[in-house]
């Protein structure tokens, strides 16, 4: 099995993770009699994941480059509380109420905010030399507090229309037919990438997977991308808002039209962009490769001439830009932002972030890896509200998973990895 | 002197180099020089003042005073990326690689090959390393592994390479061989022959002898921060080096070559009275 990977190429960490969110699906959807792995429970648990995980994708850098940011729930809570002012209180003294442009200037604020807040911390961890922990320990402080002095406390409601669909939502999805189009895209851009990865390692007469292996990858990468798309799909409008829906539009209401499927929410076509954005960041940037390189040897990064400091500023400033989306996706579900708005959300985001195999000791992490790792938290949680578990007794379940995932990591990896592979 | 390198320039030449470190004079008038094609041990115990003097030249620390020459012109060099621009490439004793990256992506870093978009080659740039590695070293197969999966001396072989892809003609090793096993020592040996004869000038920097021995043309050797002298190693034996790094003591066949450090020198007799105490290094 260990050989038959190894010759596929796949991250044999990536498999484990997999395997045990299988388990847990499996394990709640029986626990539940069979409620879990639903259509409706898969859309929710993807929509409940994004903010998480958009803010994990970040976090991999941090930790990456040997810090840690603590702060991100409290600057989600202070860009989703400056977000909300902007788009109700300023932002409608030169525009129209639910003007088009609203959410897209309102999204713009926020990430130059969250930029300057992250940089900040950044400046202070890589020129100050003050160590990332005290910086963000401080900042979590800092901007929790920024976010009750914003509205003196206030919660700001009701969002602009147009920004709640962000946050999911029945009208916050992209229907069955863009959800097939964007299914196709995948798909056409995984054989694309596999084809030009093959052609160019055979240019330059590198080894390469044998053919079968590169058709199984391929093909195992477009049936995940079908099933998630079809199961979106499969998640149906309730009567009534798809009556109104269709009123709406002037077609009539008949039972086949009725039907009308959700299709991919816009929060996870949200983290499916950052996180495609951030891998080939990751992977084929230099900006990317600094980062590892930084984690791996700060020192050797120093003397081939990396800019450490700068990078450090960059990493923390580009946390700020994605606390910001967080902080969209997770105010427009609620369609109201307070000022407690992300509170734990970095514990959430770290635990999500180690989970999917990043070391803390930096140098190791993938994104793909934090997504899955969001997505093993956000399945613990919901899995046990759907049983009715006492939210107290989920608090305790999820702390031992975290402490039990790191500790097979560090045991299965220290067994099983073979330096040699 | 009878170098026969001495028809060509020095690649390098440190001329009467002081530095001190809170009143301790780290580095007392020391002048060294390095040939092209020349591999020249820089030798010394713990506290002698060689890998003070060698990182002035990689730009690490700045001399108080004294002169660097680079191919007869004066260099002035403050930082490690001056030095770099002179091609002098130093290889640390631990290894300045990123143990997470693999071998094509040290060889690369900070000056990756970059397609039209502006992303990173990778296929570009393992095509060239594995160009490069197997010139040094052709057993070298692990590509795609982290360096922390290689070997001591397969690392100093991707640190090596690293130097040569910056076009390096001076290479400065700090403890080339330290923690490496037999045949490992035996292959960078292999290494800096192959080097050599590329004609780059390669100094050597150790506190063993044995290291770097058989390895060198000539010997620069020094102690409390003072040369003792430079000889030729077809000139001397083991036990007249063990003097000159021990005892400060310069053969008796070879006075006419001793240093200001040497305590038996002719040239500086009121320090063989104070420094014949302290044979025992510290």
């Amino acid at each position: 099995m260990s050989r038959l990977l190894s010759k596929m190429e796949v991250d044999r960490r990536l498999v484990g993770l997999a395997v045990v969110l299988l388990i847990i699906w499996v394990g709640f959807d029986i626990a539940s009699g069979g409620r879990f792995i639903t259509p409706r429970n898969i859309f929710n648990l993807s929509v409940q994941t994004a903010s998480v995980a958009v803010m994990a994708c970040g976090m991999v850098l941090i930790i990456v480059t040997r810090h840690i940011d603590l702060s991100v729930g409290a600057i989600l809570g202070v860009l989703a509380m400056l977000m909300g002012v902007v788009q109700t209180d300023l932002l409608p003294q030169f525009l129209d109420y639910n003007h088009p442009m609203t959410w897209i200037l309102t999204l713009l604020a926020g990430i130059v905010i969250g930029a300057v807040i992250g940089g900040i911390q950044g400046a202070a961890v890589g020129y100050l030399g003050v160590p990332a922990f005290i910086v963000t320990l401080g900042g979590l402080l800092v901007w929790r507090g920024a976010a009750w002095w914003v509205t003196q406390g206030r919660t700001v409601a009701p969002l602009d229309h147009n920004f709640i669909l962000l946050g999911g939502g029945i009208e916050g999805t992209i229907g069955a037919t863009w959800s097939w189009i964007v299914a196709l895209i995948a798909i056409v851009a995984i054989i694309y990438a596999a084809i030009m990865d093959r052609r160019r390692r055979l240019s330059f007469e590198f080894p390469v997977k044998p053919v079968w292996a590169e058709y199984t990858n391929t093909i195992i990468k477009a049936g995940l991308v079908l099933i998630a798309i079809a199961t979106l799909n499969a998640y149906h409008l309730p009567t009534r808002a798809a009556e109104r829906l269709l009123e709406n539009k002037g077609i009539p209401v008949t039972p086949e039209n009725l039907e009308i499927s959700h299709g991919i929410p816009i929060p996870l076509l949200i983290v499916a962009l950052v996180a495609i954005v951030l891998t080939i960041v990751v992977k084929r940037t230099r900006f990317g490769r600094y980062v590892f390189a930084i984690g791996g040897n700060p020192q050797a990064a120093e003397l081939a001439g990396i800019n450490v400091k700068r990078m450090t500023v960059a990493v923390f400033a580009l946390m700020g830009v994605l606390c910001a989306i967080s902080a969209a996706i997770s105010s427009a579900r609620l369609q109201s932002a307070g000022n407690d708005l992300g509170t734990l959300d970095e514990l959430r985001v770290i635990a999500a972030v180690v989970i999917g195999g990043t070391s803390l000791a930096g140098g190791v992490g993938t994104i793909y890896g934090a997504l899955i790792g969001a997505l093993v938290m956000q399945s613990l949680q919901s899995g046990m509200a759907l049983l009715g578990v006492d939210t107290s007794l989920q608090s305790i379940v999820i702390g031992l998973v975290l402490v039990l995932a790191v500790f097979s990591d560090k045991y299965f990896h220290r067994r099983y990895s073979d330096p040699t592979a | 002197m009878t170098d026969p390198n001495m028809t060509k320039n020095p690649l390098v030449e440190m001329r009467d180099i002081h530095i001190s470190f809170g009143g301790v004079k780290a580095v007392d008038g020391v002048s060294i020089d390095l040939y092209p094609g020349e591999v020249v041990g820089v030798l010394g115990h713990n506290g002698a003042g060689k890998s003070t003097l060698i990182k002035i030249l990689s730009g690490a620390y700045q001399a108080d005073s004294g002169q660097i020459v680079v191919d007869g012109k004066d260099a002035n060099i403050e930082n490690a990326r001056d030095a770099r621009d002179n091609n002098i490439e130093t290889i640390y004793q631990n290894l300045a690689l990123a143990d997470n990256l693999d071998a094509a992506q040290n060889l690369f870093l900070g000056r990756e090959v970059t397609d039209k978009f502006g992303f990173l080659d990778d296929a570009a740039m393992e095509h060239k390393a594995r160009e490069v590695l197997h010139r040094l070293n052709p057993n070298f197969k692990k590509f795609t592994s982290p360096v922390s999966a290689l070997s001591g001396g397969q690392r100093q072989s991707v640190a090596i390479a690293r130097a040569l892809l910056f076009e390096a003609r001076v290479l400065i090793m700090d403890e080339p061989c330290a923690a490496l096993g037999v045949h490992e020592t035996k292959m960078v040996g292999e290494l800096i022959d192959q080097l050599k004869r590329d004609g780059l000038g390669i100094l050597l920097i150790s506190h063993d002898l044995h290291d770097v021995f058989d390895l060198s043309d000539r010997l620069h050797v020094m102690k409390n921060g003072k040369l003792v002298g430079s000889v030729r190693t077809e000139d001397v034996t083991h036990d007249d080096v063990l003097g000159m790094i021990i005892l400060g003591k310069m053969p008796e066949h070879l006075l006419h070559l001793a240093g200001p450090g040497a305590t038996n020198a002719p040239t500086a007799p009121e320090d063989a009275t104070n420094s014949e105490t302290s044979e025992t290094p510290s």
